[in-house]
């Protein structure tokens, strides 16, 4: 009965604070106009005060703020054949994080349709090679896991980056595949990949030796503990899944992150804004968190959050926008340590996330292309930013019915093509295996299109 | 003050006409479908007597008023005759010219014969509100929707969803070049002689003229007023002023009044009186009915400033793997929408307007190629499929060819039935397994079964039932092989309910 009354004022607050969403929705392309005393949005970009972590094992002084080379943007080529890297803004935003204090760049081989590596390694090419860190990955989770081309993999990853060791080096997303331990073995040990990796470490042209996860926690587990010396781990951590992972697609953080403080092995942190999920929350959270620090931003919340523990080394963001950069900058110069009381606001925000039917895609790619053509990622991104916005309508008699439906309709077709939509998904599955968040894509792809339908067909729901 | 009036009307009429062609949004069709059930051909393919007589009075009454005020094919040689009669030295250029009877009548001739013996291409060929529709439907919507989609372009910059980008494509070459064809030859006739298309050409024109013969009002020429200036005569887009004999020939006079505002001397009047022959002369300026064209031209405008800012290109993505146009499958039975009740009825009584193609929000509408039905509605599902809350062309034709539903008749209406296509099906040209058309499929006339039997783990196939199938086409949309699809919709000839 409690619980009704809550939802009731919730839903209320939810109306009111239309405004609010409003506010949340934008706040992706545009910093706010409001300044305030400690990490506001606007304002100055300090360019000595980030906050630097040390790498235990080399004594590295990595920057909070890593930069995620995932997510570079891309402009038309010029004679319209199709897309490209828009390096000019790469190397402005690269020298802008550099002359930030940000030293921490992430890459692999598979980003941004391959082009990431090659258009980070021109940019970092025009600083010493002394003032930055530059990650890339062993990206052999598809394929035939033979040791030849994973070897060209890496050769090919040194000549694109322009580099002539790694600084950090990473088995890229351990833990997928349908029995992850043997996938493991078959990508890393039987074809003795592992050993040579070893040995470039040895080698001194990988300075540190580590692994990205997703997945399966029974692989984590039995990586953790083999008799390797892995000098970082690079897992999700944000406050949704510290403890609300749904530990069948993703593995709640806060184990993650104990049982490498346990192996004293330093954590780097992805997705701690959950591909901007954190970033547009839904009202009644924008609404608890301004409640707090009216000033600050969900993104800086959680950024916050991500930063707080001391075993993270640093935590990446897949910048895209200057105004990202900046803000980010901001947040970690210095780090604020969240405080009790801070975590218990994000504690009521993450009930409120948990309950919401966000579909758990950070729109990271992976899945794609699909082969019929679907934009899985844009399908995903448009429903979840009406959800944020709470505009995904419960029934044909909420009371915003008509303004929602359109606004959901027509943003479906401004933001995804009409012939790669959730109605165009064959259910084939292929899509299934490639996601680092587990997510069942067909049967999200037929949640959606039952929706669009209801929505068209004016049915009563 | 006659030709004021009916100046107004003729745009009023003319601008709502050509609004029906362009809206896409099914919101103008409500409040003027009507425009277009009153055009003449349209009432009579869909046997529509009280229109018929209607019109018929009207011009019993006041003659061919019709053509001056409803007919939006009159009505683009008035705005096109009148900016050639801007040019210098063409104020007044028309003469009076004695009729081509044989050529109007044989026309007329041809034209019943063609209803008669169903050549639906000569019927729709001919009729000028069809050829309208045609020039509207194939010139006008795609600038109105490229200014629409400039518009939704801003829009979307705005975070508004006032407006919504829609698709303009190519429905038919052959339409688009009769259409062109019609705009020529009338234009011409328009721009060199006025009204000779409606006196020479038009079926409906000759019909009208031997209706307004006995009209009860007319405009008559004072012999006492008139002083022989030949004003009126020279501004009569008709030809059929004969200022010798001080006759009007009223088949031909379609009540535009020109010649009545021209004259100074006020020897011509509109009266319901028998013409009293004594001599005089009529007297002439320029004449000045802009309003239609200076509405037109307005909005002709718009057009071309939409037209020069580019509707906006593709979104920005990761990877994606290319989309090959659908083609469209070889049907032995053209597909006409529900509520057309068959190939039959859609022959007989469709004049080709394009008033449902312009309307079809889905993409499913578009011209027929083929020489029996040329240029009537035909479906293919390419772009999109019949979607089930649609009724939209069926709401629009003015000509009952098709006739209203609702949606929940549509949904037992069976226009054509699914065909399964084993060698272009992805369960078998990829291996992989697809249930794309049983899960759109909106009757439940789609299963899938092991494609070998024995073989329990085998990959599942379509089978259709054809007693369920309603020739929606969502299967067909929907199937991801392409170029063509693995099942594609077959027509019936004659639609029935399952």
């Amino acid at each position: 009965m409690g619980n009704d009354n809550k939802k009731e004022i919730s839903r209320r607050n939810f109306l009111k604070l239309t405004g609010v969403a409003t506010a949340a929705a934008l706040y992706g392309c545009k910093s706010e106009n409001k300044v305030s005393a400690e990490g506001g949005a606007a304002g100055e970009v300090p360019a000595d005060k980030m906050t630097y972590r040390i790498n235990r094992n080399t004594g590295d002084r990595v920057s909070l703020l890593g930069y995620g080379c995932m997510r570079w943007p891309l402009k038309q080529k010029a004679d319209g054949s199709g897309e490209e890297i828009d390096q000019e803004t790469v190397n402005e935003l690269v020298d802008y994080a550099i002359a930030h204090g940000v030293n921490y760049f992430d890459t692999a081989p598979v980003y941004v349709r391959g082009w990431s590596e090659a258009a980070t390694g021109i940019a970092l090419k025009r600083h010493p090679r002394d003032s930055f860190f530059v990650a890339t990955k062993m990206s052999n989770q598809r394929g035939d896991f033979d040791l030849q081309s994973a070897l060209n993999m890496y050769r090919h990853s040194l000549n694109e980056l322009q580099v002539d060791y790694f600084d950090y080096y990473l088995l890229h997303t351990i833990g997928g595949g349908d029995d992850g331990i043997e996938t493991f073995r078959k990508r890393f040990i039987y074809n003795g990949l592992l050993d040579f990796l070893l040995k470039e470490r040895e080698d001194g042209r990988i300075r540190n030796l580590g692994w990205s996860f997703h997945g399966d926690v029974k692989v984590f587990d039995y990586v953790l503990a083999m008799d390797v010396k892995w000098d970082f781990c690079q897992i999700q951590l944000n406050y949704q899944d510290w403890q609300h992972a749904d530990n069948v697609r993703n593995i709640n953080a806060e184990y993650l992150y104990g049982e490498l403080v346990k192996y004293n092995v330093p954590a780097i942190i992805m997705e701690p804004l959950l591909g901007g999920r954190l970033a547009r929350v839904p009202a009644q959270a924008m609404s608890i968190m301004k409640e707090v620090h009216p000033a600050d931003s969900p993104a800086q919340w959680a950024f916050r959050y991500a930063g707080t523990p001391d075993n993270v080394l640093t935590v990446l963001s897949g910048m895209v926008y200057m105004e990202h950069l900046q803000e980010n900058i901001r947040t970690y110069a210095p780090l604020v340590p969240l405080n009790e009381q801070e975590y218990e606001t994000l504690e009521k925000v993450t009930e409120i996330l948990v309950d919401s039917d966000y579909i758990q895609c950070t729109e990271c790619q992976y899945c794609m292309p699909c082969p019929y053509g679907i934009d899985i990622p844009g399908t995903f991104g448009h429903y979840n930013r009406c959800v944020s916005a709470g505009k995904i309508l419960k029934s044909a008699n909420d009371e915003n019915y008509k303004k929602a439906r359109r606004e959901f309709l027509v943003g479906y077709d401004r933001s995804v093509p009409k012939l790669r939509q959730a109605n165009h998904c064959i259910g084939c599955a292929i899509c299934g295996t490639h996601c680092p968040q587990r997510i069942n894509i067909p049967d999200e792809m037929r949640r959606i299109d039952l929706y669009v339908e209801q929505l068209k067909q004016k049915m009563d729901f | 003050m006659l030709k004021k009036i009916r100046q107004i009307a003729a745009a009023t009429f003319f601008l709502l006409t050509t609004l029906l062609f362009l809206d896409f949004t099914g919101t103008l069709h409500v409040l003027f479908g009507w425009m277009a059930k009153i055009q003449f051909m349209p009432a009579v393919l869909a046997a529509n007597a009280v229109i018929i007589a209607v019109l018929i009075i009207i011009t019993l009454l006041f003659g061919r008023i019709y053509c001056s005020v409803i007919c939006p094919l009159g009505i683009v040689q008035d705005g096109i005759s009148h900016v050639a009669g801007k040019r210098k030295g063409k104020k007044n250029r028309f003469r009076f010219s004695p009729p081509k009877s044989w050529l109007r009548y044989g026309m007329m001739a041809l034209f019943i014969i063609a209803i008669v013996a169903g050549i639906s291409i000569c019927v729709s060929a001919l009729d000028p509100y069809a050829a309208y529709g045609r020039i509207a439907s194939n010139f006008f919507s795609p600038l109105y929707r490229l200014g629409n989609n400039l518009l939704a372009f801003f829009a979307e910059r705005l975070d508004s969803y006032t407006f919504y980008s829609t698709d303009v494509w190519m429905k038919g070459w052959i339409t688009l070049g009769i259409a062109a064809l019609t705009l020529l030859t009338v234009g011409i006739l328009a721009w060199r002689n006025g009204r000779t298309y409606c006196n020479t050409v038009c079926p409906v024109g000759a019909f009208l003229g031997l209706i307004s013969r006995f009209s009860v009002f007319k405009l008559k020429i004072d012999a006492d007023k008139c002083t022989g200036c030949r004003l009126c005569e020279r501004n009569c887009k008709s030809s059929c002023i004969n200022l010798k004999e001080y006759k009007i020939d009223y088949s031909r006079c379609v009540g535009c009044f020109n010649c009545a505002g021209k004259c100074k001397f006020g020897a011509i009047k509109y009266l319901p009186l028998k013409p009293d022959k004594k001599k005089n002369k009529a007297v002439l300026e320029n004449n000045s009915e802009g309003q239609s064209l200076r509405n037109a031209l307005s909005l002709l405008g718009l057009f071309i400033f939409a037209k020069t800012v580019k509707a906006q290109q593709l979104h920005v993505d990761g990877g994606l793997a290319v989309i090959e146009d659908k083609k469209i499958p070889n049907r032995k039975t053209p597909l006409v929408p529900p509520g057309a009740l068959g190939a039959k009825n859609m022959k007989a009584r469709c004049t080709a307007c394009q008033l449902c193609v312009s309307a079809c929000p889905n993409g499913v509408l578009r011209p027929s190629d083929r020489l029996a039905t040329l240029m009537q509605p035909e479906m293919s599902f390419e772009r999109g499929y019949c979607r089930p809350e649609c009724t939209e062309c069926s709401q629009v034709c003015p000509a009952g060819a098709i006739k209203p539903i609702t949606p929940a008749e549509k949904t037992a209406i069976s226009t054509g039935f699914a065909v399964w296509i084993k060698e272009n099906c992805v369960v078998n040209t990829d291996n992989v397994q697809c249930d794309a058309c049983e899960r759109h499929c909106p009757t439940g006339a789609i299963i899938h079964v092991e494609a070998e039997s024995d073989n329990g783990a085998s990959l599942k196939i379509p089978v259709v039932n054809k007693e369920l199938c309603i020739g929606c086409g969502a299967c067909e949309h929907l199937c991801p092989a392409r170029p063509f699809s693995a099942i594609y919709i077959e027509g019936n000839v004659k639609h029935h309910t399952v």
